[in-house]
Parts: C-alpha cells; sequence; structure tokens
C-alpha cells in the first residue's frame, strides 16, 4: 500500500452491504473515481462497540438486509474483475475473522489486500497472522491519543501498510478533532515508524481533510460516508453518483 | 483479597491468569487501542492495592460496616428435609445492602476509582442490580454516575431503573442492538473510551478485558472466602458440592474462586436454558455456545456461523448474555468445574418453592442455582453438603413473576 507520488492518501470506508449488497461494488468503483487511494471496506458486526451510532447503523441495515461474510468477500472478487490496482482493506472485528475457516487464502484470492482489526492488540498480531491472517495481508494498526511511545514501537513493528492514527479519544464519528494535537502526535509517531501514517475519525468535511492532510500521509474518511448511503433515496445508482461527488470534495481539498 | 485461598501468591497450583490476563487460551485484552492505557493504569493501580494497608483496612471497613458482611450461611432445614438429600446451605448475598452479590465488587472498583482520582463512573446493568450497586456506592464517595441498560431491560426491571435515579445516578436506555445487557456493554465501552480521562469502567461481572475478569472475581472472593470459614465452623469439614448461577458469573466466581484448590468440592455454575437448550432460545454459551471474542475477551459465546451474535433469552435479565466469563470457560476445559443449566421454568418452580419452604425471596437468577440444588439435592447422601450461592433478593422480580400469573400489581 504505497503513496501515489507525493499525493496525500484519500482513504475511504463503507460498510459491505449497506443498505443492500448490490450497492457495494458500484459504490467502491464510484469512490475510485471520485479519487480515493484506498478502499476501507467495513464487516458488518452484530456488536460494533468503537463504532458511533451512524456506522453501527450501517451494520445493522446491512445484517437486515442479510449479508454473510461470505457476501463481502464476493463484493471484493467483483470488484476486481475492473479494478486490480486500488487496495481494498477489511475492517471489523477479531470475531468474524476467527469465525471463517481458510480466512486467508480466501481473502488473498478475492483480491483483499489488509486488515484492519479494531480490536486486535498488537501482542496478539503474530499469533493472530498464523491462526488467520496468513503471511500476505499487510495489517494495519491504531495508534490512539492515548498509545504511550513506548508502545507506538511495538505498534509499528506490528504494522504493516500504513498506520491508522486516531485523532480523538472516542468513537468513529465523533466531532472532536483538534488538529494541533494530531500534528503533535503524527510528529512522534513519525519518529518510530517509516510507514505512511493516515489520520482518521471525526474528518466529517473538506475542511478539516485539508488540515489534517498537511500534517499527515493520508486522510481516512468513514462516518461522512456511511450518512450518504443512509441518506440518498434511488438505489445504487444514486448512492454510487453521490458518493463520488462526496469522494472528489475530500480529494479536492487534500489536494489544494 | 490477598488472603485468598487458592489466591495469587499464596502457594496456590492455580495461577491464573497469566501477566498478561489469560486463563488458558481464554480471557485476554481485546480492545480499541485507546483504551490500552486506561487498562494499564487499572493493572497496575490494583497489583499496588494488593499490598496496599491503608486499601485493605478501607474496603474491609466498608464491606464490614456498609455492606454487612459476612453474609450469614444459612442451613435450610426444610428445604433439605423436603429434598430429601445432601444437607444445603445457603450464602445469603441477598442480604447485602442493595440486595446482592453485586455490591461487593463496586464497593472495591469505586474505591480504586476514588485512588485514580475520577470523578465519574459508569456501569452496564442487565437485572439493575449492578446499577443500583453502582449508583449506591456512588452516592456514598459523591461520583457522578451513569447507567447503560437495553431498552428492554429497562422496561423488565423498572423498579430498579426508578431506584437508580433515587439515588442520583442517569439510566440510559440502550436502543441499539438486541437492546439487552451487551448492548448495555458496548454502549458503555464507547463511553468510556469517549470521557477515559475522568471516568472509571466498573463492570459488574467476570467479563471484560483484563484486568476486569481477575479484578472482579478477587473482589467477589470474600462470598467464597467466607463460606468456606462458616462450613468449616458449622460442619468441621469442606462441603461436596458448591451451586451457583451463571451469566456473566461473578457470583459463581466468587464462591468458587477459594475452593479452587479443594479438588473433592465439586463445583457447579448454572447457566439459564431460557425456553430449553435444545430451543436455542437461551443464554447456555458454556452448554451451547463455540469460542469467539467479544467485550474484550476470548470465551464462549453464543454465535452463529459468521461470528453475529445471537439474541438469547432468559426469565431472568441478569443471566441474559450471550458470552460468559472467560475463567469458567477455563475451569470447563479443564474439567474443574461442571455447568448445567436451568429454563425459565424451573428457575420459576424454584423461586416458589424457595418461599413457601424457607420464607426466602430469591432473585430469578439465583433460583436458577436453586432449581440446580433441587436436581442434586436428592441424588446425593444425607451426610452430603451443598452450598448454594444465594446470590440476590427477588423483590424486583415479583412483577414479572406475578404477570406470569396473570396478575397485573
Amino acid at each position: 500500500m504505497q503513496q501515489v507520488g507525493t499525493r496525500k492518501m484519500l482513504v475511504t470506508f463503507i460498510t459491505a452491504g449497506d443498505p443492500d449488497i448490490q450497492t457495494t461494488v458500484p459504490a467502491m468503483h464510484a469512490l475510485v473515481a471520485g479519487g480515493a487511494d484506498v478502499i476501507e471496506l467495513g464487516i458488518p458486526f452484530s456488536d460494533p462497540e468503537a463504532d458511533g451510532p451512524v456506522i453501527q447503523a450501517a451494520s445493522e441495515r446491512a445484517l437486515a438486509a442479510g449479508t454473510h461474510f461470505s457476501d463481502v468477500l464476493a463484493a471484493v472478487t467483483e470488484f476486481r474483475r475492473k479494478d486490480n490496482a486500488t487496495p481494498v482493506a477489511l475492517m471489523g472485528y477479531l470475531n468474524t475473522i476467527e469465525s471463517q475457516k481458510d480466512f486467508a487464502s480466501r481473502a488473498e484470492i478475492a483480491g483483499v489486500d489488509a486488515l484492519i482489526m479494531v480490536n486486535l492488540p498488537p501482542e496478539a498480531a503474530e499469533e493472530f497472522r498464523q491462526r488467520h491472517a496468513g503471511p500476505k495481508l499487510d495489517l494495519i494498526f491504531l495508534v490512539a491519543p492515548t498509545t504511550v511511545e513506548r508502545r507506538i514501537t511495538t505498534i509499528a513493528q506490528a504494522a504493516s501498510g500504513f498506520l491508522y492514527y486516531v485523532s480523538f479519544k472516542g468513537i468513529t464519528g465523533a466531532d472532536r478533532l483538534a488538529v494541533d494535537e494530531v500534528a503533535a502526535k503524527v510528529a512522534i509517531i513519525r519518529q518510530k515508524t517509516s510507514l505512511p501514517v493516515c489520520v482518521g475519525f471525526g474528518i466529517k468535511d473538506g475542511a478539516t481533510a485539508a488540515q489534517v492532510a498537511k500534517i499527515a500521509d493520508g486522510v481516512v474518511v468513514g462516518t461522512a460516508l456511511v450518512r450518504i448511503m443512509a441518506e440518498t433515496e434511488g438505489g445504487p445508482v444514486a448512492i454510487a453518483d453521490a458518493l463520488q461527488k462526496r469522494a472528489a470534495d475530500f480529494r479536492a481539498a487534500i489536494d489544494s | 483479597m490477598t488472603k485468598s485461598q487458592g489466591g495469587r501468591g499464596s502457594g496456590s497450583n492455580y495461577n491464573q491468569p497469566s501477566q498478561d490476563g489469560h486463563f488458558g487460551v481464554f480471557g485476554g485484552r481485546f480492545v480499541a487501542e485507546t483504551l490500552t492505557a486506561a487498562l494499564d493504569e487499572l493493572a497496575d493501580l490494583y497489583s499496588r492495592m494488593q499490598t496496599d494497608g491503608e486499601f485493605l483496612r478501607e474496603l474491609d471497613h466498608d464491606l464490614a460496616h456498609y455492606v454487612g458482611r459476612p453474609s450469614p450461611l444459612y442451613f435450610a432445614e426444610r428445604l433439605t428435609n423436603q429434598l430429601g438429600g445432601a444437607r444445603v446451605y445457603l450464602k445469603r448475598e441477598d442480604l447485602n445492602h442493595t440486595g446482592a452479590h453485586k455490591v461487593n465488587n463496586t464497593v472495591g472498583q469505586a474505591l480504586l476509582a476514588k485512588r485514580m482520582g475520577k470523578p465519574r463512573v459508569i456501569a452496564e446493568t442487565g437485572a439493575g442490580q449492578h446499577g443500583v450497586a453502582t449508583a449506591t456506592i456512588a452516592a456514598r464517595l459523591g461520583l457522578e454516575c451513569d447507567v447503560y441498560m437495553g431498552q428492554e431491560d429497562v422496561e423488565r426491571q423498572s423498579l430498579n431503573v426508578y431506584r437508580m435515579k433515587l439515588l442520583g445516578a442517569r439510566v440510559i436506555a440502550v436502543q441499539s442492538g438486541t437492546r439487552t445487557l451487551k448492548d448495555a456493554i458496548n454502549e458503555a465501552l464507547r463511553d468510556w473510551v469517549t470521557n477515559v480521562d475522568t471516568t472509571h469502567y466498573i463492570i459488574g461481572t467476570v467479563v471484560g478485558p483484563h484486568p476486569y475478569p481477575m479484578l472482579v472475581r478477587d473482589f467477589q472472593s470474600v462470598i467464597g472466602r467466607e463460606a468456606r470459614s462458616q462450613i468449616l465452623a458449622a460442619e468441621g469439614r469442606l462441603p461436596d458440592l458448591l451451586v451457583a448461577c451463571v451469566g456473566g458469573g461473578s457470583n459463581a466466581m466468587g464462591l468458587f474462586y477459594p475452593f479452587i484448590d479443594d479438588v473433592d468440592v465439586r463445583m457447579i455454575g448454572v447457566e439459564a436454558a431460557g425456553h430449553g437448550l435444545s430451543t436455542g432460545e437461551h443464554a447456555a454459551p458454556l452448554n451451547d455456545g463455540t469460542i469467539g471474542v467479544l467485550h474484550g475477551n476470548r470465551t464462549y459465546l453464543m454465535q452463529d456461523a459468521d461470528g453475529q451474535i445471537m439474541p438469547t433469552h432468559s426469565i431472568s435479565a441478569g443471566l441474559d448474555y450471550p458470552g460468559v466469563g472467560p475463567e469458567h470457560a477455563y475451569l470447563k476445559d479443564i474439567d474443574r468445574a461442571e455447568y448445567a443449566a436451568a429454563t425459565d421454568e424451573e428457575a420459576l418452580e424454584a423461586f416458589r418453592f424457595l418461599n413457601r419452604t424457607e420464607g426466602i425471596l430469591p432473585a430469578l437468577e439465583s433460583s436458577h442455582a436453586i432449581a440446580c440444588a433441587m436436581r442434586e439435592a436428592p441424588r446425593l447422601a444425607r451426610e452430603a453438603i451443598m452450598i448454594v450461592n444465594l446470590s440476590g433478593r427477588g423483590d424486583k422480580d415479583i412483577p414479572t413473576v406475578a404477570r406470569r400469573d396473570g396478575i397485573s400489581l
């Protein structure tokens, strides 16, 4: 997972199967068309304890529509028919991955590049690789405002792909971003790793994205996009159009 | 805490959990990164407090003068005679202040919160007993208190909801997921991750990320320590069997743990079989679940093939939880404890039976343990000794039972 030249990475999150699985692949292509560099595809989970109400509701919609894990992988497979370049990271909770037989080989065949496990601590990374993730997938770890320096080193050693800095103490979608504090912490993280550092949580519009892009290698946008999934009427085509426009807004803001 | 039989540093053969919070393959700390620092802080403080004379004195004082410990170990003579087998003793946690074992843990954790200088505590609650116990201690220590409770439980435990409000706590009804205890825990975790600098999360049972399962067990072990010395005083020997209900499993761990090295003492944890284990509508992951990760630890869960947590059912809100404490999962796998189950109907029958034979009103949760005792006692010799943990009193359940009788109060 590399930066394209010097441009900052735009990492976009949607939940697979939200509001139904037919929408997912068109939505992924639309995000790329709008300028996304990485797709984070959320795996719907019954108990998303680190997520705010918007992404919780996305999980509930996806599960209510009957989305299974096999559908999530099938969506990636279909996405890869037209797009073999854009990295896809699955994001979710450990219990999903641990429930799957042959997860690693199935994910690789589908074309998954990376995993972001919200509740996987770096101490358990090696065992998780051996039992579930396999050697090839990137494991992207989160660093929090409360993470002490010694631990940043531990996390950086376990991580590959990029490091995901959680911009504030809280759940996804909250509105508490303080750019100065983020800048200070990102500077510390950079001393510990050569991996790109992307910042997420609380990036709600072009202005916040532009501010964060100045201090990080990339921005992660989730709740702002998931809101579109919930609010746009007119089916997959309308949702894809709206997502592409919104992604393009973020792209323009971080390139400005 | 430090004096526990079968505890750390007591020369016990049983040395669980490991330094990083594992009970065999179970337990651990699987949480959002933001919480790691707070869990480290809690584990460090707790470890220091185990040799802190002032803390231990304060805890002992509160348990004696505020909770009202020791609780009696009561020989249930009429119950024993009617069952016609083992001598049944009841450990009367229902007589504690606030009416259940939950307060043993909240007293301890609130003292930790005070030491950490955190002015606010939060809790999850199912039946409302842990919420009441947390609100109670928060009132006494002048801490701000918010309690998360699933909307469905708010409706079926309205008495406890009002009680928490009287105590000055805010009760937040959780509308997400299945709107029961598991969703209340999710919401409490979300609150904690947001307010971690000012807030201590008082988890009410032996679940959650390390160090919670250990810490809650240790605070609840006062039950088993007392029961052990009380039965030695009454009978001159250890019991043959311990019985306790298991939702998350804190009252059971509290009773079992001080007996863990006494390998001749059988232990039975009783899960909620709801409408019956074969119906799938129950809350018995140790009987009918598979291993997974939820709420920060690896344990047995009620889940489907995709790892989605399944809705559970029990007549008792306090047992209506799809997971179970990781130490119980471990005790099951090493065959140190057995895990049985009682249906809603069996629990109701036990509820009525104890009322009529002993004049004791048990909580519906504890009634599951009584139901198991009614099954086991007749199978045992008359010299056999059984201790049943009567974990809470049943005042809160009277409306539920009355409704089943077609009576609206």
